[in-house]
């Protein structure tokens, strides 16, 4: 594999850098095992039978390549640049995390590791790795916030049906960022067994980058069906962002491209200018957590502050670290959208395109909203569409005042 | 020889408390006047990954009450005036030790007194975060091994550290439950072989029994869920029970090797 100079596709670095971000930091349990893992990958990278297990599953057991839609009644309606959706939502288990896991699990029977955990937050994660644990007959142990246990109970059901142990976290606030912690403690206590499929790119080196490449089929595919549906490439890519698989998975491949714009949105809960929100990138600033070097939502005293968003799978106080740092280099513009720009944008995709979208992309919605009216009619915006909202609409319908 | 090293030229006992977990200076000078050799002090964190139930909430009790990384280095530097000649290790993550830059961490330790400084996740593949600016002032860098720690990464592991080796005697969390003592004696002596620096061990030792053990074979034994669960008993009377705990541990650990002679 030959690495092309001055490209944006060539990180993390031998040590699991991003320039100043990613690494490994984690305790020195866990550090044995994260190095065979990363040589564990590399084998499974030369190995073509790897990749052909992977590509069979995401065709046959997700349901891949996700269809590229034009939204013509949406682009109609904002009365500007063509609004496109990569439609990861009608993936098998309703997101893009199911791309990860499947990559995951593959590695994890690689190693001879006999038990699954995950972290989950709104439940995706959770339910996408209780999937493939039941296709592959693993047993599963998923951690998971109190609060988002009662948040997304539709999800915490799922996950039990399909034979996983659901583990509320009560610890801090009780959300994503406890419950990766929980799954850190399990991992560290049970390392000779033991596989921690992690749902975001983040964590520890060689994570980031193996979530990322996962990931990068949604831009691979997208790429492609844009090219062959219009002979062009998009001129603007948005994609919501909590840890940002999502979005690294659609924008990596089009990092070279340098016409191509992209626009990360982070959640800003009630707004920028409190504390009430969970935009790492936009509200924080560098520190250590969770095995990387990365953006935080912290305090003067390097102390976590916890993250609010309507949307439990963007309440993570970090970002992966690939993220922070295209921040830095400028490559990735980085903006964020409230509660109720969310919320705006759920609706409005739900009545003018009949999808209704899970909250994390109804923030890239809320974004893509303003960007179209701003562009004239023949400029393309391709949004991720990565997760569907039948688990929200409790979470929707509260919001809105409404009882079901 | 250094405070540390001086420390365990016979087995030594580590205790651990987290700053500003009940009345901290009173905590620590029972803790020495109970005959600890060094004293390791806990800085609380949000998210502390490593640690079980026990430390998790000290941690969490420190911070509701608003302790600061100032008053942590404070507990620290008042320590140093009181007892000379006892060393003085912190504990902790990397997020906090390193929020201000590792010059100014480093700056912090020398000016308060600090002999070492252990990072739970800082392993030595991320050494630059921290560990030059440590040595440079004299602060040891003080490592954790594991069981997971192979013959073939040790060398890495011991590279750059300083003061003493924690042993971490199981794969796990702090105060759950305890290794094997033939494991422990394995382990230790595979240290032995491949440093010179003394070799404490802990994680789940909690009793003069499980300490006594221990220090038959090792430099040092570590404690500290045992005297994290005396202050979250007895909150800000603690002083008189962490007393009366490491009277009995310092017993058991100094006698430890005369009761075999």
């Amino acid at each position: 594999m030959t690495k092309q100079a001055n490209s944006f596709r060539n990180m993390p670095d031998d040590r699991g850098h991003f320039g100043e971000f990613g690494g490994r930091y984690v305790a020195e349990t866990l550090m044995p095992l994260v190095l065979d893992l990363e040589r564990e990958y590399r084998a499974a990278q030369a190995d073509p039978a790897f990749k052909a297990e992977f590509d069979d599953l995401l065709a046959n057991y997700v349901g891949r390549p996700s269809p590229l839609y034009f939204a013509e009644r949406m682009t109609e309606a904002l009365g500007g640049a063509q609004v496109w959706f990569k439609r990861d939502e009608l993936n098998h288990t309703g997101a893009h995390k199911i791309n990860n896991c499947i990559g995951q699990i593959l590695l994890a029977i690689r190693m001879g590791k006999t038990r699954i955990i995950a972290e989950t937050g709104a439940g995706q994660h959770g339910v996408a790795t209780a999937t493939v644990c039941a296709r592959f007959g693993l047993p599963c142990v998923i951690y998971m916030g109190a609060t988002d246990v009662a948040r997304q109970q539709p999800n915490v059901f799922r996950m039990k049906l399909l034979g996983a142990e659901v583990v509320p976290v009560t610890s801090g606030a009780a959300t994503l960022k406890d419950a990766m912690n929980e799954g850190l403690r399990d991992w560290v206590a049970n390392v000779h067994d033991t596989f921690y499929i992690i749902g975001t790119a983040a964590g520890p080196h060689p994570y980031p980058e193996l979530v990322r490449d996962f990931q990068s089929v949604i831009g691979k595919e997208a790429r492609e069906q844009m090219l062959a549906r219009t002979g062009r490439l998009p001129d603007h890519l948005v994609a919501c962002i909590g840890g940002g698989s999502n979005a690294l998975g659609l924008f990596h491949p089009f990092l070279d491209d340098p016409d191509v714009k992209m626009l990360g949105v982070e959640a800003a809960g009630h707004g920028l200018d409190g504390d009430q929100h969970a935009a790492s990138l936009t509200g924080g600033s560098p520190g250590v957590l969770h095995g990387n070097k990365t953006y935080l939502l912290q305090d003067e005293d390097g102390q976590i502050t916890e993250g609010h968003s309507i949307s439990a799978g963007l309440d993570y106080p970090g970002i992966g670290p690939e993220h922070a740092w295209l921040k830095e280099t400028g490559r990735v513009e980085y903006t964020s959208a409230t509660d109720k720009e969310a919320l705006d944008g759920f609706q409005l995709l739900c009545r003018t395109e009949g999808i209704i979208p899970a909250l994390e992309p109804s923030h890239a919605i809320a974004a893509v909203t303003k960007l179209a009216k701003e562009l004239p009619e023949d400029q393309i915006i391709l949004m991720n569409l990565c997760g569907r909202g039948d688990k929200d609409i409790f979470t929707v319908a509260e919001a809105l005042g409404v009882e079901i | 020889m250094t405070r540390l090293s001086n420390a365990f030229t016979s087995p030594a006992l580590v205790c651990f408390v987290t700053a500003g977990d009940g009345d901290t200076a009173a905590n620590l000078d029972a803790l020495v006047a109970g005959g600890a050799d060094v004293i390791e002090l806990g800085m609380p964190f949000t998210d502390p990954m490593a640690d079980g139930p026990a430390i998790q909430k000290a941690n969490l009790r420190s911070l509701a009450k608003g302790t600061t990384t100032a008053d942590i280095f404070a507990i620290a530097a008042a320590f140093r005036d009181r007892h000379p000649d006892v060393p003085l290790v912190l504990m902790g993550y990397a997020n906090p030790m390193v929020r201000r830059g590792p010059d100014w961490f480093a700056d912090s330790c020398e000016a308060a007194g600090v002999d070492g400084v252990i990072c739970v996740d800082i392993p030595p593949e991320e050494d630059d975060a921290l560990g030059p600016q440590l040595r440079a002032k004299g602060i040891a860098p003080i490592r954790l091994a594991t069981p997971t720690t192979d013959a073939a990464r040790l060398p890495k592991v011991l590279e750059g550290s300083g003061g003493f080796v924690y042993y971490v005697s199981v794969a796990g969390i702090t105060g759950l439950q305890q290794a094997a003592t033939a494991s422990i004696e394995d382990a230790v002596a595979k240290l032995k072989a491949a440093t010179d620096l003394p070799i404490a061990v802990g994680f789940g030792v909690r009793t003069p029994e499980q300490a006594e053990a221990i220090a038959k074979v090792a430099d040092g034994v570590v404690v500290g869920s045992a005297f994290i669960d005396l202050v979250e008993e007895h909150g800000e009377n603690a002083p008189a029970a962490l007393q009366e705990l490491t009277a009995a541990l310092a017993n058991a650990v100094h006698n430890a090797r005369k009761a075999d002679a």
